[in-house]
């Protein structure tokens, strides 16, 4: 089943990314597509099953609080799509 | 050895230690292959042929002393997933098309470490999603394989699709890749190349550029089990700057190699004969079968009964982490900006300009199955499947050692048969993605030719951290299957 046009912009909107009305029209079909394929895990009975949050491999582990990086603003900045001396710059957010 | 293309990554090693060949030479050669070949085969996005000269040069004094680590002067191509400290790092995006990394990814500078020299960056799908490298923001990467008497282009697999090509043809010794969902073990079958997804945590996910976080893990890639066994050594070990590294020795992968299957308890999960799989790669899967049981191992029958719904897990799974992951790309700290008058419509607009189709397509079901009111009916939903999913292998690994399954359902497909269905597109990892869900290590080895010529290859799935049986086993496969075929295009063949 196709979603509906509405769902996916909140949903482009909650991600910030701009949508053309086509990418739209596509996603809604695609989307949805994919969503009725993803149904079928509703056959499984997953009561009491503990969800998985990652492998449970590595033990959480401590360590001291100290600083092991930084003073690097040179590095940091190094990519910024637009600077002013050692600052991002962004567009103006209060009037 | 009549070609520098003829050493294996072992080969090589063994002959720059006996000054047989220098690592200079070793290095102009494969650089030579580069610009002779690369044009068609795309395997490259960046190449860094000064650096990789210093570095053979290096490498090359510090040989003459009898000094050096295990990858001292070998020519590797590194997947551009993997931070590198001062050469640009795309991820096959847009969005980082300009991305100079000011720090080394803890795998590469482990590789560093040891001597390696690094000839440029590796084509992928853009941010490692897909299976065809057909979503690069650079073109997609070409198979070197050709099917038998046709000049069609074939994908080489994805995402690690250019380092799958670039082994293959013979550009490199061995390469890096990653592997959320298969992205290591499906571009090696499809390229009759050998390659290793190790244990969630094996290797260090710091500086690699990340997809799923869960289920992100870097493998090498190259032409044989010996080569890759000697690059995981190198690339493995605990990180203290990545929380699910895990704290455990790595072993001398490279000397499990011979330790054979006699005894080994071998398991054939019956699910994974899937519908519609050609007879060929059933009769390949019988043969592996075959080879092992005739080397001494046990075969048994096994089931792993949510095998069908691994991938739709997967796809909540690792879309709802991806949503997450690719927050970061907002045009404002790096990466490529859009202007525009409010902070939300240069979000929108850098992000609508910086991604593919595929990425925004993910990140938007990733952000739907997260969102209010769908959180528990998918991405709850899909964890506790997941759960069921890894118990199925906990649950098999009671019985057997290890499992045999093929490692693709076909062998590569052209670039214009690509599904207009991404679904379609989705069913391509049916059999790598369940052992990414639970964790535990597999690999692919190639293991015959179908009818067109193409390479199809076999996978080895594994207990946690067991790698070294994977291999031995893996080390059967090949020695029966013995692979010596060459691709179309081959840095050995005569131009
Ligand atoms: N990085 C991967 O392992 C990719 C797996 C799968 N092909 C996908 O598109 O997500």
């Amino acid at each position: 089943m196709s979603l509906d046009a509405k769902t996916v912009l909140r949903t482009a909107r909650l991600a910030r990314i701009g949508l053309a009305p086509a990418e739209v029209e596509a996603l809604q079909k695609d989307m949805g597509s994919i969503i009725d394929w993803v149904e079928q895990l509703n056959e499984l009975d997953v009561t009491d099953v503990p969800p998985m949050i990652g492998t449970g491999l590595a033990k959480p582990r401590l360590r001291e609080d100290r600083i092991t990086d930084g003073e690097r603003p040179d590095d940091v900045l190094s990519n910024a799509p637009d600077r002013e001396g050692p600052y991002f710059t962004v567009p103006k957010v209060v009037e | 050895m009549s070609t520098p293309f003829d050493y294996t990554l072992a080969s090589a090693r063994d002959a720059l230690r006996a000054r047989k060949i220098s690592a200079r030479e070793l290095t102009e050669a494969h650089l030579s292959a580069i610009e002779r070949l690369d044009g068609t085969l795309n395997s490259f996005i960046t190449t860094t042929p000064e650096s990789a000269l210093k570095a053979a040069d290096a490498a090359d004094a510090t040989l003459a002393k009898g000094e050096g680590g295990e990858l001292c002067g070998l020519p590797l191509g590194i997947k551009d997933l993997f931070c590198t400290n001062g050469t640009r790092t795309t991820a096959a995006s847009n969005i980082l098309r300009d991305f100079v990394p000011p720090y080394e990814s803890t795998v590469t500078s482990n590789l560093l470490r040891d001597g390696a020299v690094f000839l440029g960056k590796l084509n992928l799908d853009e941010f490692a999603m897909g299976s065809g490298n057909l979503n690069s923001a650079f073109g997609p990467a070409i198979n070197p394989w050709k099917r038998n008497g046709s000049d069609e282009k074939l994908v080489p697999g994805g995402s690690s699709g250019g380092s799958a090509a670039a082994v293959a043809a013979g550009l490199v010794l061995g390469a890096t890749g990653t592997d959320t969902g298969g992205s290591i073990r499906q571009p090696a079958a499809y390229t009759g190349i050998a390659g290793i997804k190790p244990t969630y945590g094996r290797c260090s996910r710091f500086g690699t550029i990340a997809f799923a976080s869960s289920l992100d893990q870097a493998g090498p890639m190259a032409r044989n089990l010996q080569d890759c066994a000697i690059l995981l050594r190198s690339m493995a070990g605990f990180d203290q700057r990545d929380s699910t590294s895990v704290d455990t020795p790595v072993p001398n992968y490279e000397a499990a190699l011979n330790r054979g299957v006699k005894g080994l308890r071998v398991g054939i999960p019956k699910e994974y004969h899937a519908d519609g799989m050609p007879a060929e790669i059933e009769a390949l899967w019988q043969q592996g079968i075959n080879w092992l049981r005739e080397a001494g191992a046990e075969i048994k029958e096994v089931s792993l009964p949510h095998t069908k719904y691994g991938l739709p897990t997967y796809y909540i799974a690792a879309l709802a982490e991806a949503s997450s992951n690719l927050a970061r790309y907002d045009g404002l700290r790096f990466g490529a900006r859009v202007k525009a008058d409010s902070l939300d419509a240069m979000y929108e607009a850098s992000r609508a300009a910086g991604f593919g189709e595929e990425v925004k397509r993910r990140i938007l079901l990733g952000t739907h199955v997260l969102s209010s009111g769908y959180y528990d009916a998918y991405y709850l939903r899909a964890q506790k499947v997941r759960t069921l999913i890894q118990q199925d292998f906990l649950k098999a690994y009671e019985d057997v050692d290890v499992l045999l399954t093929p490692t693709a359902p076909s062998s590569a497909f052209a670039l214009n048969e690509k599904p207009s269905d991404p679904v379609q597109m989705y069913l391509n990892d049916v059999f790598t993605v369940p052992a990414s869900m639970a964790g535990v290590p597999a690999l692919s080895v190639p293991a015959g030719l179908d009818g067109q010529g193409l390479p199809l290859g076999l996978q080895l799935i594994g207990k946690f951290f067991d790698e070294e049986t994977l291999i031995a086993a893996g080390h059967v496969l090949e020695q029966a299957a013995s692979f010596t075929h060459r691709p179309t295009i081959h840095a050995g063949n005569p131009a």
